[in-house]
């Protein structure tokens, strides 16, 4: 299979999560330019870390609008899998193709440490290499990453099964002291109904070489391998079409 | 016509104004004149410290560049060179804490790529007054969200560094930021405009009225008034930066240009003159294509301005499309404004009209240097200062005490705002001896670390630089890396007293004996003068950024125990050496008596054979002993270990125990090994020299140190954990 990371003006764990994909889990990889409109056949869109357009408007807010992310849109609506980290994460959310919103963190700080999440499901194509319940310890480094919803959509999203993630304690307790940013429902990351896309705060790339002191974050890579190489990936030129309508 | 008045606004003499209009044969117009004033700054031209400098080390095999570029390289093999520079930010950081902080992270970012290298590391060392003091706070949570703010966005991890709080730092904070970079060998870039013909480009931000005279203003001392000069500080935009970044990266890696340069302080003035300079050239610079922030600006504040995220790029005329190209891509302008001439003079014009028509070697390399008078203070400190110091009752309460002193606690606060794993390099995470960075696709580790106790310095310049270079070498063997080349930022008061010029003097000796003794060059650093405020000077704090190198990164050691039942040695001797020492600061309130001592013979085999131990598997843990003295060690090790695991010691020597305790004599590590190694270990070090004495064990819930089997503390681990991590996010708690 081959994944796509996506560089737009002020990504900047674009190369680490190339570094990851291509180095360390082995698979083709290409650098989808934010100008283009070419997604070069790829299976799975990352959208990585960093201050897309400097983030001087909400997180996000600006990369939404670039020519690639029209495609991205597009890909993913077909069924395509996108994946956002942190950064990319804000930037699903202020697409729509993910529900909620970011706000700051609860102590209102930029914070970069080690945390712990939770698999609060593992039937999905991004952790089906995982078990129910098991415990990742994984980076985050953000300051927005305080994910709220409106009561409603809350709702609608514990009922589908769409949080994947939770912060957690290392015993993998759900704790108030665990969610460090403030989000609702220690809400970590999430993935959209229909299972093709999905969103986290924290930093897998910068969990998967034990030499950095974890490699728990391979696990959500290796789903998606696991998840996408049993198929045929047929949707490809169908997708050009749309896109180009679109 | 130019009076005194003008002068003095310039920060120049009359007599270095006569030098002016001797060089250029006429009185200069105000535009000259400001361009002399910023060039022949202390901050740039180093009028006072050059003579002083002189007297550093910088050769050295592994150098490809030294002093005198934007940043010094050194070759790592396997044609990879590392470029590495230490600035600091002080004033800027006073007067607007997150502005200023925020800039000196993108100054330094500039100086690292306008060489070729990609910045994958950020270092700082912070100076404060004491944050029970809500100003010192503020400018505290200033300095650190703007070094997170800038580092954090560019992408860049913040990996390390060291924060020391004193009252000599109330008005007058420190803010030194280094930058290691890493290149190819062959695709280094230097700030020469050679070729005439060759074009000169202007890349990245407009020029706005911001930062004009910033230089001047660094190499002032500061009254009261200083809110007034708010208008110098610049304003930053990592955006900008990292489109920057990643745009003269491409055109370097594609060989499109001839020379680059950042403009940094002196901004477009400093470029010009220093890169037609060093091509031995000329160049002539039309104004009016220069890309402007605001309307009506002059040619003074075109030439002066210190607007951010902006670089002078040389390259041949046939390259030119190419190079814009690249730049659009990034959605940066690159316009032409000038182009390299023979004749070595610097002619700028401005609506038709020439504004400027100056020599640059005068500006750039005739700046005057002053041997400076200098006195050592009517009274010297010695150890008989000290007066007689009662025991303490409890040394339990003492150690909880040291661990709750802002120096010494846990300065997760602080670096939990940086990101300091972008870039998926980084080993150690912040609160080892020394940060380390693999090297991807090598085995290769890069360490550093950021070292400088003014509480030493101030007591004895001399000694306390050379603890300084020793305990930046110490650090970086601890984790197992050996201390290739060194960067400084001294940071003084003014210079025009002759203390403070002794001060610089002595510390400048104590440097570059230190740094013969290690066989290490210094390749670069800054110097900070007129770090006064009211009157009243700093300590003098040289701080000392040391990078080591690691062959192999899975021989790299950490601080914590690894498991109980390990073998705690003991290198170094333990001496009755309480001068300057935190525990009589924090304790007894005193800042006196003289430092420890520094035998550079002593470390030098110290380091050599802690290396040596390493490289033979021997070594577990390794942790070097520093403020606070051993116990304070000994925590850290528990608190950096698995599962916090706590040591027994006994302590055989006849020695006052809070010396013995708290006591911070020099070369002296803390080591543990599995006990099947000890006799090895203790046999190897006895072979070299080195004192080494098996002190206990680790092990259980507590941290209990005897002597001669009385048992003098016993604190339990997660106690002196608590005090050692809360203390500082105890000072920021919002209070209601």
């Amino acid at each position: 299979m081959k994944f796509g990371v996506v560089q737009f003006p002020g990504s900047n764990c674009d190369f680490d999560t190339f570094h990851v994909l291509r180095n360390v889990m082995k698979r083709e990889t290409a650098l989808l330019w934010h100008k283009d409109h070419d997604l070069q056949g790829v299976d799975c869109v990352v959208l990585p870390g960093g201050f897309s357009y400097g983030d001087y408007l909400r997180s996000g807010a600006i990369a939404r609008f670039s020519p690639l992310m029209q495609e991205v849109k597009a890909f993913a609506r077909a069924g395509g899998h996108v994946l956002g980290i942190c950064n990319g994460f804000q930037i699903l959310l202020e697409l729509g193709l993910l529900p909620g919103a970011m706000i700051r963190n609860k102590n209102l700080k930029f914070l970069c440490q080690h945390v712990h999440i939770r698999i609060e499901n593992e039937k999905t194509d991004f952790t089906r290499a995982g078990r129910k319940g098991q415990v990742l310890r994984i980076p985050i480094a953000h300051f927005d990453g305080n994910y709220y919803a409106a009561a409603r959509v809350l709702k609608d999203i514990e009922r589908h099964r769409q949080v994947v993630f939770r912060y957690c304690d290392a015993e993998g307790n759900i704790t108030e002291e665990a969610n460090v940013n403030g989000s609702l429902g220690n809400i970590a990351g999430i993935r959209n109904r229909e299972g093709n896309v999905l969103g986290l705060m924290p930093h897998p790339e910068r969990a998967s070489e034990a030499l950095l002191g974890s490699k728990d974050g391979r696990t959500i890579f290796a789903s998606l391998i696991l998840s996408l190489e049993r198929r045929k990936p047929a949707r490809r030129p169908v997708l050009r079409e749309r896109a180009r309508h679109d | 016509m130019i009076d005194k008045k003008t002068l003095d606004q310039h920060g120049l003499t009359e007599d270095e104004y006569g030098l002016i209009v001797g060089l250029i044969g006429r009185e200069p117009n105000l535009t000259e004149l400001g361009i002399f004033s910023v060039m022949w700054s202390e901050h740039c031209g180093y009028k006072s410290s050059r003579v002083h400098l002189k007297k550093l080390p910088t050769e050295g095999k592994h150098v490809v560049q030294g002093p005198g570029e934007n940043a010094g390289i050194l070759d790592i093999g396997d044609g990879q060179v590392i470029v590495f520079k230490i600035e600091s930010h002080n004033h800027p950081s006073f007067i607007e804490p997150y502005q200023g902080a925020a800039t000196g992270v993108g100054g330094i970012l500039r100086d690292i790529f306008t060489m070729g290298a990609r910045p994958i590391a950020v270092l700082d060392s912070l100076r404060f007054g004491p944050p029970d003091d809500p100003k010192n706070r503020s400018v505290m949570e200033g300095v650190v969200s703007g070094i997170a703010g800038y580092g954090n966005s560019i992408g860049v991890p913040t990996v390390g560094g060291e924060v020391y709080f004193n009252p000599c730092y109330d008005l007058n904070p420190l803010v030194n930021v280094f930058c290691l970079g890493l290149a190819d060998k062959d695709k280094i870039f230097y700030a020469k405009a050679e070729g005439a013909g060759n074009k000169v480009l202007y890349v990245g931000a407009k020029t706005g009225r911001d930062g004009i005279h910033g230089a001047t203003m660094a190499s002032a001392e500061f009254g009261k008034e200083t809110e007034h000069k708010r208008p110098n500080v610049q304003v930053g935009d990592p955006f900008k930066e990292k489109l920057l970044l990643e745009a003269c990266l491409e055109v370097m890696d594609r060989g499109l240009i001839v020379g680059i340069q950042d403009m940094g302080a002196a901004g477009l003035t400093c470029s010009t003159t220093e890169m037609a300079d060093k091509g031995g050239m000329g160049i002539v610079v039309d104004l009016d294509k220069v890309p402007q922030r605001e309307a009506g600006m002059t040619p003074y504040e075109i030439l002066l301005s210190e607007s951010q995220e902006r670089m002078l790029i040389v390259a041949a005329p046939e390259k030119v499309a190419a190079v814009q190209e690249i730049f659009a891509k990034w959605d940066l302008d690159a316009p032409v404004i000038g182009e390299v001439v023979e004749g070595g003079r610097a002619r700028i014009s401005f609506k038709g009209e020439v504004v400027v028509d100056i020599p640059v070697d005068a500006v750039v390399n005739l700046c005057p240097a002053y041997n400076r008078p200098s006195r050592a203070p009517a009274v010297l400190p010695s150890p008989a200062d000290l007066p007689p110091l009662p025991l303490p009752g409890d040394y339990g309460d003492v150690f909880l005490k040291l661990l709750a002193s802002p120096t010494i606690a846990d300065k997760e606060w602080v670096f939990r705002q940086y990101d300091h794993m972008v870039q998926v390099n980084t080993a150690f995470l912040p609160g080892a001896d020394a940060a380390l960075l693999r090297i991807k696709g090598s085995k290769k580790a890069l360490a550093v670390s950021l070292d400088g106790n003014s509480l030493y310095t101030r007591l004895d310049p001399k000694t306390g630089a050379k603890i300084a270079v020793a305990e930046a070498c110490r650090n970086l063997v601890c984790v197992g890396a050996r201390p290739v080349g060194v960067t400084n930022c001294l940071n003084f008061g003014n210079p025009e007293k002759p203390e403070v010029m002794w001060q610089f003097e002595q510390a400048v000796d104590g440097m570059a004996e230190a740094c013969r003794a290690f066989g290490i060059p210094v390749t670069g650093g800054n110097v900070s003068f007129y770090n006064d405020t009211e009157g009243l000077s700093i300590h003098p704090t040289p701080v000392l950024g040391i990078v080591g190198i690691l062959d192999d990164i899975r021989k790299a050691v950490s601080p914590g125990f690894k498991a109980a039942g390990d073998a705690v040695v003991l290198l170094g001797e333990n001496m009755e050496e309480l001068g300057g020492s935190e525990y009589i600061r924090i304790v007894h309130n005193l800042e006196a008596g003289a430092p420890p001592a520094m035998d550079l013979e002593r470390e030098k085999r110290l380091q050599e054979f802690l290396l040596e131990a390493m490289g033979a598997g021997l070594v577990r843990s390794a942790h070097d002993l520093a403020e606070g003295g051993l116990t304070v060690a000994l925590a850290e090790c528990a608190f950096h270990g698995a599962r916090k695991t706590g040591c027994e010691v006994d302590l055989t020597d006849t020695l006052r125990p809070d010396a013995l305790l708290f006591g911070e004599t020099q070369s002296r590590i803390v080591i543990t090994c599995r006990p099947a190694n000890l006799g090895r270990f203790l046999k190897t070090a006895a072979a070299r020299g080195v004192p080494a004495k098996s002190i206990g064990r680790t092990g259980g819930r507590d941290i209990a140190v005897r002597q001669k089997g009385r048992e003098l503390l016993r604190v339990p681990v997660e106690k002196a954990y608590r005090a050692w991590k809360d203390a500082l996010p105890n000072f920021f708690k919002v209070r209601t």
